[in-house]
């Protein structure tokens, strides 16, 4: 999902040209919260520069709000401004979540074509009980929508059970919640993952280095994803726990059950964050009533920490860290993720809480946050590409660039809608589309071109 | 077979188009989309008979698909037949891709126009013969990616090259081949663009044209390096071709060459 975090949705559109007019010439109220004010202080910023620029006065400012018209046209004027600088960003922004999104997949892909461990199959999980050891394709079909059914419903219960507990503030027991879960992956999945990457290459390693490297590796990454770490180290970790959970799918689910849940699960996540009563949906309005971030934690950030003249800094970026991680661990902890973080945010990490001054605005950066839960299934998609018997590069390839069409396709419709998106839908159709039709038709095709060279 | 080999193919195939990729596409963020866009549209007419990457991959997929069609419509033993049907299905990829490559510049058309209305100063970020230079490139990789991949990941593991009789240099010839065609698709990108911008349509012919010749000569030639060279001819054709209008010139290189003070380089003005 994706959302803009500082425009809660419908009532303010018409007052932000109105309120940053005026806050053009007083500076905002400093506040504790950084949604409303931070879009608003944004926008005072845009258009002071721009004021700035086309060398209006400020107190132009009271005249035009006498006048409609003028306001009208100025309204749409600063719209288009609003637009540009968005489109501006909105191709960096696009950069900057290609490039962990093609890492992980990478990660995925390199682990599949070489260990052969995660390709085997060694039983089920237990979300997907039905076998697809059928001799009968129908019987098969039956089962997987059976496993594909019994592993929604999974998912729904446990994202509800996040925006229940999240709605009566038990944040103790989503944090303890968290840690646990990625606990379990920091440590327990890397050490699997290390003992598979090992057997694979014939290298032999010794139990205390094992535990040196795992004990490192695994207390780093706690720290790094649920208190304070560099942006970089948290984003490399983030992208490496959605890796190990995109392998422990590939090689859980069985094949068919695997297509189908990823086409369900984007149903899912188009429904439960555009429907007024999806769950996602509810989970992102509570948290912009509290002027919360939303799970900061569970949630890929490429947001800059933009620390240029702020008056209070460390308060609201603490604040704000604590919050972040409380929702994160909750997802790993189980198998089956639940969608708080098929998010997308786009906010501004530690607003400032102050008024601005135009040289901060030019450097300010606006992230782009995307949930690790995107991050998985993406990865997922093009990993079982990636394993599928015939072992063909073309259709990993041709995965791997739908994926990446789509997210930026999604991201444009973020530009335009600024608000709360699903991430999966149009990524995850477009990689199904790719991969079946690579498959059956580009993949014999060609074949039978290399046996006779070509175009 | 070995590392090397992989290595050296890869290197061979992609080299150029990643040092292109890397010193003009990869600091502009606009581009990069531009890249990939280009190249799932190429892959549709693949496909079928089969932000650049997209469109290619698009024209592959359609390409793909009537093959596929023809192929199952038709007897499976009759080799002439088959062989038939497998020209068949490259020449209408060809002509497929140039559709999609018309029908991308289409949309960049449209892409440059919303970038111009927004923009501050009434100029677009990116000029058409930037995006036509970007699309080639993405079209070139996608097409190199998708012939080489399978070749590489074979290159990697046991076998030996043309054991039962065939050339010994396929790997070679392929990675060569590869590269020639990215630099191809790059300065027909170009060619193609300035003619749809310019209403040239002999531009445009030449293009499809060259496209078919260099896709036919490979089927032409049974030891498949003697179609090396006459696409590395075409290539230098289309390369002076683009480069004179892109506002190139004799004195423009000479003065590069010499490091003078001008900037002289083979990319299109922005």
């Amino acid at each position: 999902m994706i959302t803009f975090m500082n425009n809660s949705d419908s009532e303010d559109e018409p007052c932000n040209e109105r309120t940053s007019l005026m806050s053009a010439e007083s500076p905002p109220v400093p506040s504790y919260q950084d949604g409303l004010q931070a879009s608003e202080t944004r926008e005072a910023q845009t258009h002071r520069k721009r004021q700035t620029g086309s060398s209006r006065s400020p107190n132009n400012v009271a005249d035009e709000d006498a006048s409609d018209s003028d306001v009208r046209v100025r309204e749409s004027a600063l719209e288009n401004e609003e637009e540009e600088l968005t489109l501006k960003y909105g191709a960096k922004h696009v950069i900057m979540l290609f490039v962990p999104v093609t890492l992980c997949m990478i990660v995925v892909v390199a682990t599949i074509k070489s260990v052969r461990f995660y390709t085997e199959k060694n039983g089920q999980l237990i979300y997907t009980p039905f076998s697809e050891d059928t001799p009968s394709v129908g019987q098969r079909l039956l089962n997987s929508v059976l496993n594909t059914i019994i592993m929604i419903s999974v998912i729904v219960v446990m994202t509800v059970f996040l925006v229940v507990l999240y709605k009566y503030r038990c944040y103790k027991f989503i944090h303890g919640w968290l840690i646990l879960s990625s606990f379990m992956l920091l440590f327990l999945f890397t050490y699997i993952y290390l003992g598979e990457v090992l057997k694979t290459y014939n290298v032999a390693m010794d139990y205390p280095t094992v535990i040196l490297i795992i004990w490192n590796f695994g207390a780093v990454g706690m720290i790094c994803i649920h208190w304070k770490g560099p942006l970089q180290l948290q984003q490399a970790y983030l992208i490496m726990i959605s890796a190990l959970m995109a392998l422990v799918f590939i090689k859980y689910l069985p094949e068919w059950s695997a297509w189908v849940i990823l086409g369900a699960i984007s149903i899912y996540d188009l429904i439960a964050v555009l429907c007024p009563k999806g769950p996602l949906r509810m989970l992102v309005e509570t948290a912009q009533e509290r002027n919360e971030p939303i799970f900061p934690a569970l949630i890929y950030s490429s947001a800059m920490i933009w620390t240029v003249g702020m008056a209070k800094p460390d308060t609201a970026a603490k604040g704000q860290s604590q919050q972040t991680w409380d929702a994160e661990d909750e997802r790993e902890n189980h198998s089956s993720t639940s969608h708080s973080d098929s998010q997308i945010l786009d906010t501004r990490s530690p607003a400032p809480s102050h008024p601005i001054t135009l040289e901060e605005m030019e450097e300010e950066e606006r992230g782009v946050k995307l949930g690790l839960g995107d991050f998985i299934f993406y990865s997922v998609l093009v990993g079982k590409a990636a394993a599928t018997p015939s072992g063909d590069w073309n259709t990993t390839l041709a995965c791997f660039v739908a994926i990446l069409i789509g997210l930026c396709l999604t991201l444009l419709l973020l530009a335009v809608f600024k608000k709360a998106l699903p991430a999966l839908p149009i990524s995850i159709t477009f990689g199904l589309i790719f991969y079946f039709s690579t498959d059956n038709l580009v993949r014999p095709f060609m074949d039978t071109l290399t046996w006779l060279p070509r175009f | 077979m070995t590392l090397a080999v992989f290595f050296g193919c890869t290197f061979i195939a992609f080299g150029p188009a990643f040092s292109l990729f890397l010193f003009t596409i990869a600091r502009d963020p606009l581009r990069i989309i531009i890249l990939i866009a280009g190249s799932v549209w190429g892959w549709g007419p693949w496909a079928t008979s089969g932000h650049r990457a997209f469109f290619w991959l698009v024209s592959l997929l359609l390409s793909s698909l009537i093959w596929f069609i023809a192929v199952k419509a038709s007897d499976p033993h009759d080799e002439p037949l088959q062989k038939g049907l497998l020209i068949f299905g490259v020449m209408f990829s060809v002509l497929l891709q140039e559709a999609f490559r018309f029908l991308y510049y289409k949309l960049l058309r449209k892409a440059i126009e919303g970038l111009v209305a927004l923009s501050e100063d009434g100029c677009s970020p990116i000029s058409i013969q930037q995006m036509a230079y970007v699309a080639g490139v993405g079209f070139g990789l996608m097409s190199g990616a998708f012939s080489m991949i399978n070749l590489l990941a074979d290159a990697l593991g046991p076998g030996t090259v043309g054991i039962h009789g065939d050339s010994q240099l396929y790997f070679l010839t392929s990675a060569f081949m590869t590269m020639v065609l990215i630099f191809l698709h790059t300065f027909w990108g170009i060619l193609f663009f300035h003619g749809c911008e310019n209403r040239r349509w002999w531009e445009i012919v030449a293009v499809v044209v060259m496209h078919l010749a260099v896709s036919g000569s490979t089927f032409c030639n049974p030891l498949y390096v003697g179609s090396l060279v006459p696409s590395y001819v075409l290539m230098a054709i289309a390369a002076v071709w683009a480069y004179m209008l892109s506002g190139g010139s004799v004195q423009n290189l000479r003065r590069f060459l010499l490091c003078a003070q001008s900037e002289a380089s083979p990319q299109p003005a922005s």
